[in-house]
């Protein structure tokens, strides 16, 4: 596992190509192209932006500017839960590779990931319109912490593309439980509504979830006042993630072997 | 060239062993739900019916050899060909390369069918095992291998088959590989491209590349291979000198045909009696009043199926095709003498009879047809058990399975016992010439024009 673990790097000018592939090949033929990196998320902060304000408006306390707010969680989460749906199919829609080429197949659950990671970027640009045309309380000092933040995202994304890649390849039902797992998992988490305004039960259930770190510390670099507070939640999250990654990988290699005839 | 013992093996594969788990008589799709209950998450993975793709092989090519591996579907070829890739792992055994290996197993896998093909090679060549660098450097070779100069930059998911796969090739085979992985991809492709291809691999060879070639073109292993492999379901079967190993091949493909010809044979003549005799009573077809619709063929002669009728007044009760040494076959070389041998019964004498033999290939062309009366032989007299021998000195027809009529019937056509297309041969060729005849022939050239053997023909 450590030896093919340790052979990755070598493949970073593939990863690299790949993701670029993936980019171009996905607004290929479309006229708006790369725009729809953009309008997607905007489109979803329109729809959500209007339910809780107008349809519904129980705006919790201290969310205020509230498409700000939302927008802080809700674009990490696209790109966490995009990566997941995606990888786990990755390996099936990429059996001509594994079956016919001498690939390694963890390229494909990592190249998933990171290109959806690279749209996560490209929707950036919306959020600093946001920052700039709401007046966001910044420091350079919170802003540091972001690109932690995104890191621990990324490995802790990469380990659950791994195994659930390697095992939607055994256990095809997964993609179907992934997707309402998915939508459980995005209401188990501070995105629409504020953590510091959840009742204290609701609190400690979500310590409990990886991402509601992820997103408070978006959260809190990017929206919230003060100083980041929530740093060694973040921290600790990103060793785990670590680990969580090295066991994912674990799982993966464990199951290599069986790619190429099971896809 | 080095002779083989000394220099040091490109490829070995020791003892090596692939199973495949079948999924006959097992739940094809496991659910995680029973898998988690039964905590059979890793055993469930571990194979419990299998399928032996590849049985206790042992392989080696030294450096700079062509190897051509030949077999039937299903002997193991591939699964050799993806083990030496190194894209499948074997279940036991062990397979060291030694080198860069490429391989043309599937060409241009891994092309995105929504981007150009100058960004495909990129990523392909990536694949593959190169760096951008050398790519970039090659780049225009690949183009110009492929004749994509003017689509290059077009979609791929606009390329004709042809296309893509010339382009496949072209990335695969710029990887400049030490070991060279070839899985039957010259049947693809037109004959210009085919022949590059060749020359391709004979400019590995030259520059003393290891190429293991899968294929079912025997005449390409005779011609380009220093060795080649049989595997036979699993096994290897023979190896050694090319042609020996060819030789026996054929051999044995030919049996297997002459047993399933045979067993064909068996079984449409068993229908076609039982079509005919009514079991209660055993005796009436040869009586002279058998009722007439049985006396009769089909109305339509001509788009008639297999099937047998007559009165039975005189019975064909055997018919044999026999081979040159008069053994029973039905598999011939062209140009082989046959003989068809026929054995016949007439319970009572008759005077008025016509033997007559027709010869059909698949497409239901009659090839040849003639009878007693056509070449002027007055019948006489026949009674009790009889043999006619047609021997034909030499079966020119091309390659391709024929069937035959056998008849026995009077001047006037009513038939005794009409056999039609009950009997099947096989005429085998190691040229692939077309029609129905071969005549005997010779080429003579005068002038300035010369001609060098190539022998790009199969079995």
């Amino acid at each position: 596992m450590l030896r093919n673990l340790s052979q990755l790097p070598r493949y970073r000018a593939l990863i690299q190509s790949l993701v670029a592939r993936e980019l171009k090949a996905r607004y290929r033929g479309s006229v708006l192209g790369f725009f729809w990196s953009f309008i997607n998320p905007l489109l979803l902060l329109l729809i959500y932006t209007f339910v809780f304000k107008y349809v519904m408006p129980a705006q919790p306390e201290g969310t205020d500017p509230y498409p700000l707010f939302m927008f802080c969680g809700l674009l990490p989460w696209t790109w966490f839960s995009a990566s997941l749906i995606e990888s786990s199919g990755v390996l099936i829609s990429g059996g001509n590779l594994i079956k016919k080429v001498l690939f390694p197949a963890e390229i494909l659950p990592i190249v998933t990931v990171t290109a959806n990671m690279v749209h996560f970027f490209l929707a950036l640009p919306i959020l600093v319109f946001f920052l700039i045309w709401f007046r966001a309380p910044l420091t350079v000092f919170e802003l540091a912490w972001f690109p932690v933040v995104v890191l621990v995202q990324y490995v802790f994304t990469l380990g659950c593309a791994l195994i659930l890649s390697a095992l939607t390849v055994h256990f095809r039902d997964i993609r179907d439980i992934l997707a309402n797992l998915l939508t459980l998992w995005f209401f188990a988490t501070p995105i629409i509504y504020s953590y510091k305004a959840a009742p204290d039960l609701a609190r400690r259930f979500m310590n409990l979830n990886p991402f509601a770190h992820l997103a408070i510390s978006y959260q809190e670099i990017l929206f919230f006042p003060g100083p980041f507070g929530h740093w060694k939640w973040l921290v600790a999250l990103g060793v785990a993630s670590a680990a969580f990654f090295l066991f994912g990988y674990f799982v993966f290699d464990r199951l290599r072997d069986s790619f190429a005839e099971e896809v | 060239m080095t002779p083989a013992s000394t220099s040091r093996p490109a490829i070995q594969v020791v003892r090596a062993s692939k199973l495949y788990r079948r999924y006959a008589h097992r739940k094809q799709f496991a659910t995680l739900k029973s898998a988690l209950l039964t905590r059979s998450l890793i055993s469930n993975l571990e194979p419990e019916e299998t399928f032996t793709a590849l049985n206790d092989i042992t392989v080696t090519v030294p450096a700079g050899r062509t190897l051509g591996v030949i077999g039937r579907n299903g002997s193991g070829k591939s699964t050799l060909l993806k083990l030496v890739a190194g894209i499948t792992k074997p279940t036991s055994g062990t397979v060291t390369v030694a080198g860069r290996v490429s391989a043309l197993i599937e060409l241009g896998a891994g092309f995105h069918p929504e981007i150009s093909g100058r960004e495909n090679v990129f990523i392909n060549g990536i694949m593959l095992g190169l760096s951008k660098r050398e790519i970039t450097r090659r780049f225009d070779e690949i183009v110009e291998f492929a004749e994509l100069q003017e689509f290059i930059d077009a979609p791929v998911k606009t390329y004709s088959s042809g296309m893509y796969m010339r382009l496949g090739f072209a990335v695969a085979i710029h990887v400049d590989p030490d070991v060279l992985l070839v899985d039957e991809v010259l049947a693809v492709g037109d004959e210009g491209f085919t022949h590059r291809c060749l020359d391709k691999f004979a400019e590995f060879k030259r520059r003393g590349k290891t190429i293991l070639l899968v294929t079912h073109s025997l005449g390409l292993v005779e011609r380009f291979c220093d060795e080649a492999l049989w595997l036979d379901a699993g096994r290897v079967k023979g190896s050694g000198d090319p042609k020996r190993i060819v030789g026996a091949y054929i051999t044995d493909v030919e049996t297997t045909e002459e047993k399933q010809l045979a067993a064909d044979d068996a079984r449409a003549r068993e229908s076609a009696t039982a079509v005919m005799v009514s079991p209660d009573e055993p005796g009436s077809a040869v009586l002279p009043d058998t009722p007439i619709e049985t006396a009769t063929g089909p109305a339509d002669m001509f788009r008639a199926a297999e099937g047998r009728w007559g009165s039975r007044e005189v019975e064909i009760v055997d018919v044999e095709f026999e081979s040159g040494g008069g053994t029973s076959s039905h598999v011939f070389r062209s140009g082989d003498p046959m003989t068809l041998k026929i054995s016949l019964r007439a319970p009572l004498p008759v005077d008025d009879f016509v033997i007559g033999v027709g010869i059909f290939n698949a497409e239901g062309v009659c090839c040849y047809g003639t009878n007693t009366s056509i070449e002027s032989l007055q019948s006489e007299r026949l009674h009790g058990d009889a043999e006619v021998r047609f021997s034909i000195d030499a079966l020119d027809l091309v390659e391709g399975t024929y069937k035959v009529d056998v008849a026995v019937h009077k001047l006037d056509g009513y038939p005794y016992d009409y056999h039609r297309l009950l009997y099947t041969f096989r005429v085998k060729s190691r040229t692939k010439d077309v029609g129905i005849y071969r005549p005997r022939h010779e080429w003579h050239f005068s002038g300035e024009m010369t001609f060098r053997r190539t022998d790009t023909s199969g079995s």
